[in-house]
């Protein structure tokens, strides 16, 4: 079995976000970047069940400027056997990305396509969704379990009202939730080994895809600041602000 | 053209956020539809039709409807979406899973998540879990569009008597098969929806110490909350996890116990209403966004808080 992840380069979730001056987006100049969090799970799924024999290749792909291959390259060093990076200026939007992936998916024909719930930079959550319309796939979001039996995935995903569990035939989609497993460190000869890994660079645009944006960003702002609030010296003083002022208890 | 408005229903109920999806839509034109898919779903149906806002009801009934799976429900909906302009729904678990699938297969790009409705085709959305906010237009002649339902008050429920349609049901995709939903039953309230949220964060120090933010969320009738350090230092699940990559929450009031408030913390409860921090660190970051903080060892203030709330006549539920 084969198992393509996606994974996409984001600003570090530890970053203070700043907004540009101009409104035009955020600041990513001299600003240190990770992997988005939920595709690390993603990664350690498939190499966690390559480790147990039920996959043979992990392929990881990402799609996005030159430097996206520093995360290929990540997801190389945890365990995956090959990368690809389809380049790109700018940023994409998921439907464009989805149509991207498609296209690698035609290509290399993996029997499942791991990926993160949702990018913490736009939030979206979007892409798995979308590229499991593209190739008419059954789908299984916000993935906390995941146990695969004979041509089957049986799928706990999180929900708001609890826990649902559904059985998916492959080819699937699957987006993972931080809940689904601990990802873990690479290490030091592993990050070596890496760097022997095959990764192929492909240009988006002979991807033949239209990847044209179809929302246009109007502006970025900081949120509305809140107001400072004030000290209380003391419980009893805090109940009464709780109970008289704010009237929230 | 109209703006279609898809309905989150168990068959018997309306979900909540239903109606704050309905005044989210009613804000992007005046026709406003609502579809609701399911099996024997009739009782939630008539509630539908009931708001006053909708112009129309189309309810679509089959078998494989009733546990709405989005493989089931996407055909439907692109099959009717050719009347409309936008299509509706809420940006929680059944509408994240669902719309992408719709809006891929009708080729639009999908505004995920808005906060605000500035025009029909404008709209305001938080990125980077609202450390910022993008104004963005949508240029597809077509809409999809989630909505956050925190950020938009719930419609009217009574009074209207919209018809109702019906619609042809598309056939079962086959590879999905829906097994069991567990739902998280609790006497307490829904962390996404509670009035109040009480949380705990690394100053907790123990799993044992959560005793203290279960007993302070007894008094109040809250939700418990934590942040990632205390779920990341196993004291409580990550089920309760506000912030970044746990839960968005905007209550009324929301007590901060022991969080120093990183960043991926405060994106997920700076919008509450009333933020109350228990810190004996004066400097931590979670005082810039409360309104009433207070510098104290929690294991002192937590239990005279306790006290002076049983010394009220009475509390708010």
């Amino acid at each position: 079995m084969k198992i393509l992840v996606a994974v996409k380069r984001v600003i570090d979730y530890n970053v203070q976000i700043r907004v540009k001056e101009d409104n035009t987006g955020v600041v990513t100049d001299n600003v240190k970047m990770s992997t988005n969090p939920p595709d690390d799970n993603a990664i350690e799924e498939a190499v966690k069940i390559k480790e147990a024999g039920k996959a043979t290749e992990i392929i990881a792909v990402s799609v996005g400027e030159e430097k996206a291959q520093e995360t290929v390259r990540k997801a190389l060093a945890v365990g995956a056997d090959k990368g690809i990076l389809i380049k790109t200026d700018g940023v994409l939007e998921p439907l464009a990305v989805s149509k991207l992936l498609q296209k690698i998916v035609e290509k290399e024909k993996p029997d499942l396509v791991f990926m993160g719930k949702q990018a913490i930079d736009d939030d979206c959550n979007q892409t798995g969704q979308m590229l499991s319309a593209l190739l008419n796939w059954p789908q299984a979001t916000f993935a906390s379990k995941i146990e695969i039996k004979d041509k089957k995935l049986e799928v706990t995903r999180e929900i708001d009202e609890g826990l649902e569990t559904i059985e998916i035939g492959i080819p699937a989609i699957v987006t993972c939730d931080l809940r689904l497993n601990e990802p873990r460190y690479a290490s030091l000869p592993n990050i070596m080994k890496a760097k022997k890994k095959p990764i192929e660079q492909i240009n988006a645009s002979d991807l033949g895809v239209d990847t044209s944006p179809r929302i246009e960003h109007i502006k970025v702002e900081e949120p509305p600041k809140r107001k400072a609030g004030i000290k209380v010296s003391s419980v009893a003083e805090l109940v009464q602000k709780l109970k008289n002022e704010a009237k929230v208890i | 053209m109209s703006v279609l408005l898809i309905a989150e229903h168990n068959n018997q109920d309306l979900k909540p956020f239903t109606l704050n999806a309905v005044t989210a839509a009613s804000q992007m034109g005046e026709d406003l539809h609502a579809l609701i898919i399911g099996q024997n779903c009739g009782d939630a149906t008539k509630k539908l039709s009931e708001l006053p806002l909708v112009k129309k009801v189309i309810q679509v009934e089959a078998p494989h409807y009733e546990n709405f799976v989005a493989e089931n429900f996407a055909p439907v909906i692109v099959k009717l979406a050719e009347n409309y302009s936008h299509i509706v729904c809420s940006a929680n678990t059944f509408g994240k899973n669902l719309m992408p699938r719709i809006a891929a297969s009708l080729d639009t790009s999908q505004v995920s998540d808005i906060i605000k409705v500035i025009s029909q085709d404008t709209f305001l959305r938080p990125i980077y879990a609202g450390n910022a906010f993008a104004t963005v237009k949508s240029k597809d002649s077509k809409k999809c569009i989630t909505i956050r339902p925190t950020s938009f008050d719930p419609c009217e429920v009574s009074g209207g008597s919209a018809p109702i349609e019906k619609a042809e049901a598309s056939e079962e995709f086959n590879h999905t098969k829906f097994i069991k939903r567990e739902e998280i039953k609790s006497d307490r309230p829904e962390l996404g929806t509670a009035r109040v949220v009480v949380s705990g964060g690394r100053g907790m120090q123990s799993g044992d110490n959560f005793k203290l933010i279960t007993s302070l969320a007894d008094k109040l009738n809250a939700a418990i909350g934590a942040s990632r350090a205390a779920v990341d230092a196993g004291y409580i699940g990550n089920d309760h996890q506000v912030g970044q990559t746990g839960k968005v929450v905007v209550p009324d009031l929301y007590i901060a116990v022991g969080i120093s408030g990183a960043i991926q913390h405060l994106a997920g409860m700076k919008e509450s209403k009333v933020i109350v921090a228990i810190n004996k660190d004066g400097e931590a970051p979670i005082f810039s966004v409360a309104d009433y903080g207070l510098e104290a060892d929690l294991f002192d203030a937590v239990p005279q808080f306790l006290d002076e709330l049983n010394k009220l006549n009475t509390i708010q539920k």
